[in-house]
């Protein structure tokens, strides 16, 4: 068995792991099979990333069955980079839902619950992964469908009508997207996501290709939650449980805007999406509203869970401004951004989630004041994220924004740099809010009792949290990935 | 001149419409899960109704034919009604569950349930 | 409707037949209309057929909870294994052309064995959403 077999393996290995861990039944060694099933994942996505690096991109085919016939799975230096980051995050994640789990939820089901972990994971590896459009879809798919059981597995009754919503409106994007790549079969004649580039390159701005432009970047949009189509995530990340706020909020979001670089400048490519059809400047527009908008909601909220939520789709938005930017500098920006931006949050919902399963209930600002008293670790570590979805030098969100002002100077638009500050203003207005209640007010009655979080959870969250601190301070490895990977994507077909 | 022989594409477009108009009309939740699976057979018709080429036959090799129709829709198509019953019953299962804990199966009524109760837990 | 003695007599006529249908449309699958998917969903059909004449408890003793939830996941896990079969035996993932020495053949094999999965993993699936639902209000599910 060669290391190639790894591409493979590394969406394969957690897809097993899922009806192995029902088959065990027993809550703890469903949580052995699943985070050993993501930890095998990470360390293939490791390995891949470097022969990536050193060999450039990587062609797996499935079955054996040659490149445009068959199924094909292509390791470039994009998809090395956000394997990396979606099986780092799923293996952190794994490790922390033993407590987290086993507090929120019923004893008999968490053998479930990781078996839908690890299908949600396999299907965003797949989803990573693969280089044939509808295999894309069928993952998508598979991911989609397990994160809203994950979801409606939550305490509070809401947590069910937010996966009625995530579902109807997740499974329309996923149609939209189905619908989009039925005309580029149609147009072209094949799946392939490399093919179907080389074919395009004859017939760029026919109407078929147009309009399945426009269907998937609205099917994309909705599972990315861009601006106005986020009205699922506020619920569906304050509601379900800790651990899967954690993991949906670090990689779901980000592999749709994966599959949205991909679409765009490995199939499309720049040429029809920029000079063809007004993408850059309507995601530039949606993009604005999303930060300005959701930052502003969030600082009035009083769920820890939903204001962080809102952030989420703010930061999202700084992520597809930078895709609008469809520059070399502002491709970085968006991925470097991808992937701090999952580093942050997931550490955030994960010391959340500490809270949470202190306070009893649900993380409200009422629940943490005088925290830094008695959760300090906890306190410290929503502190250092929060500096880090500011922009603080010296955390890993400066390194994104950086890269975004630069791209935007470059192009000219100085507005826009100053937007970006103003709106890294915003970001400290809520992460203050979090600040006050914990440092500057005395403990209330919903406060948590019990004292610091288990120190098991509070080493996987701090793991992330040193990866804020520390992709900040040594950013070598993100930006030169990242910078890959833009390269890549606007040089043309893969 | 609109053309007739494009009907399969105009059934399409109906469907399409059809669903999603469904999916954001009616208020009952078993309702919106219909017009989700209308809006996603249109989407089978969309890939299967080119498939078949005119004069085409069976995709097996035989002598004497040399026009096929293409198996490979169909294929894809088995693969996303499989998805969509999936997504059928996982809708289905939630809304049970929503209507043991809401006590009914009415958008507007679930909402206006919630709409007085922040940060509390319900009853699952 | 257990008490209703044609509906008793015609079940028990029926259900065999459409048990060995679901094997046919099982194994047509490469000559017609048919395959892993189909199988299963009519097979299911015939354990709820069962199930709604006879009651769900009778349904139960029959295929206990456990032994559907178990059949679901190990269908899937027949087909993982055929497709890690393929590396092990040297190929790529799903190789079917090394599953035997003569590659045609091991085309045939391949697909017998991962549509075996299919079949077992849908029956499972569901019956086991018949079970939840029809066992839901009456205190009969877990």
């Amino acid at each position: 068995m060669s290391p190639v077999q790894l591409a493979a393996l590394a969406v394969v290995v957690p897809l097993i792991a899922a009806p192995a861990a029902v088959l065990v039944r027993g809550a703890t060694a469903a949580w052995a099979i699943a985070t050993a099933a993501c930890g095998f994942a990470f360390a293939a996505a490791l390995m891949l990333a470097t022969d990536v690096a050193a060999h450039g991109t990587l062609s797996y085919a499935l079955g054996s069955w040659p490149a445009p016939w068959g199924i094909e799975y292509r390791i470039d230096a994009l998809s090395a980079f956000v394997l990396v980051l979606v099986s780092g995050i799923a293996t952190v994640v794994a490790a922390f839902a033993r407590r987290s789990a086993a507090a929120e939820l019923p004893a008999d089901q968490l053998y479930l619950f990781y078996a839908m972990f690890c299908l949600c994971a396999a299907g965003l590896l797949g989803m990573t992964a693969t280089g044939d459009a509808f295999n894309l879809f069928v993952f998508m798919e598979i991911a989609s469908l397990s994160s809203y059981v994950l979801i409606a597995l939550g305490r509070d009754r809401r947590a069910l009508v937010a996966a009625y919503q995530y579902l109807i409106l997740g499974t329309i994007g996923a149609t939209f997207f189905v619908i989009g790549v039925g005309m580029l079969y149609l147009a072209t004649g094949t799946l392939n996501l490399a093919d179907m580039a080389g074919r395009l390159a004859g017939v760029p701005d026919s109407r078929p290709v147009l309009a399945a432009l426009a269907f998937i970047t609205v099917g994309v949009s909705l599972k990315l939650a861009l601006f106005p189509l986020h009205l699922w995530l506020p619920n569906a990340y304050a509601y379900a449980p800790s651990a899967v706020t954690a993991f949906l909020a670090a990689t779901a979001t980000k592999v749709s805007i994966y599959v949205l670089l991909r679409f765009y400048f490995s199939v499309f490519g720049a040429q029809v999406v920029v000079e063809d059809m007004p993408m850059p400047q309507i995601l530039l527009v949606l993009s604005l509203v999303a930060i300005a908008s959701a930052s502003l909601v969030a600082i009035w909220q009083t769920d820890l869970k939903r204001l962080f939520a809102y952030s989420s789709v703010a930061q999202v938005g700084y992520i597809t401004l930078g895709i609008s930017l469809a520059s070399p500098d502002g491709l970085t920006a968006a991925i470097v951004h991808l992937f701090n931006h999952g580093v942050t949050k997931g550490a955030l919902f994960l010391l959340i989630g500490g809270i949470a399963m202190r306070a009893g209930g649900a993380a409200t600002l009422e629940a943490v004041r005088g925290l830094g008293r008695t959760m300090p670790l906890t306190s410290l570590g929503i502190v250092i994220a929060g500096l880090s979805l500011i922009g603080i030098p010296g955390t890993a969100g400066f390194i994104s924004k950086w890269f975004l002002v630069l791209a935007a100077m470059q192009a000219g638009h100085w507005w826009l740099a100053g937007f970006v500050v103003l709106t890294s203003l915003i970001a400290v207005a809520y992460v203050w809010r979090f600040v006050e209640a914990a440092y500057l007010a005395e403990p209330g009655p919903a406060a948590p009792r019990a004292g610091e979080a288990p120190a098991a959870m509070l080493a996987f969250a701090w793991l992330l949290v040193g990866g804020c601190i520390w992709f900040g301070l040594d950013s070598s490895l993100t930006v030169a990935g990242a910078r890959r990977a833009a390269l890549l994507l606007l040089g043309g077909a893969p | 001149m609109i053309a007739i022989g494009h009907y399969s594409y105009w059934i399409t477009v109906l469907l399409m419409a059809t669903g999603l108009y469904i999916v954001i009309a009616r208020g009952n939740l078993v309702k919106k899960l219909i017009g989700l699976a209308v809006f996603q057979s249109s989407v089978y018709l969309l890939y299967i109704a080119p498939g078949k080429l005119i004069g085409g036959t069976a995709p097996i090799v035989a002598e004497g034919f040399r026009v096929y129709s293409n198996p490979l829709p169909h294929v894809l198509i088995l693969t996303a009604i499989v998805v969509g019953v999936a997504t059928l019953a996982l809708g289905l299962a939630i809304t049970v569950r929503i209507r043991e804990a809401y006590g009914s199966i009415e958008e507007d009524e679930v909402l206006e349930a919630d709409a007085g109760a922040p940060g509390c837990d319900g009853t699952p | 409707m257990r008490s209703n003695p044609i509906l008793r007599v015609v079940a028990k006529m029926l259900i065999p037949f459409m048990l060995l249908f679901a094997l046919y449309v099982q194994f047509h699958g490469d000559f017609g209309p048919g395959g892993g998917f189909q199988a299963g969903v009519i097979a299911a059909a015939a354990m709820v057929f069962y199930a709604i004449v006879f009651g769900l408890p009778a349904a139960r003793r029959l295929v206990p909870d456990r032994v559907v939830e178990s059949m679901a996941a190990l269908g899937v896990l027949l087909y993982a294994g055929v497709g890690l079969a393929g590396i092990a035996l040297g190929g790529n993932y799903l190789d079917y052309f090394v599953l035997a020495r003569d590659p045609v053949d091991g085309q045939h094999r391949g697909i017998f064995w991962v549509e075996a999965g299919v079949a077992v993993t849908v029956s499972g699936v569901m019956l086991k959403v018949f079970y939840l639902f029809a066992g839901r209000g009456h205190g009969l599910d877990r």
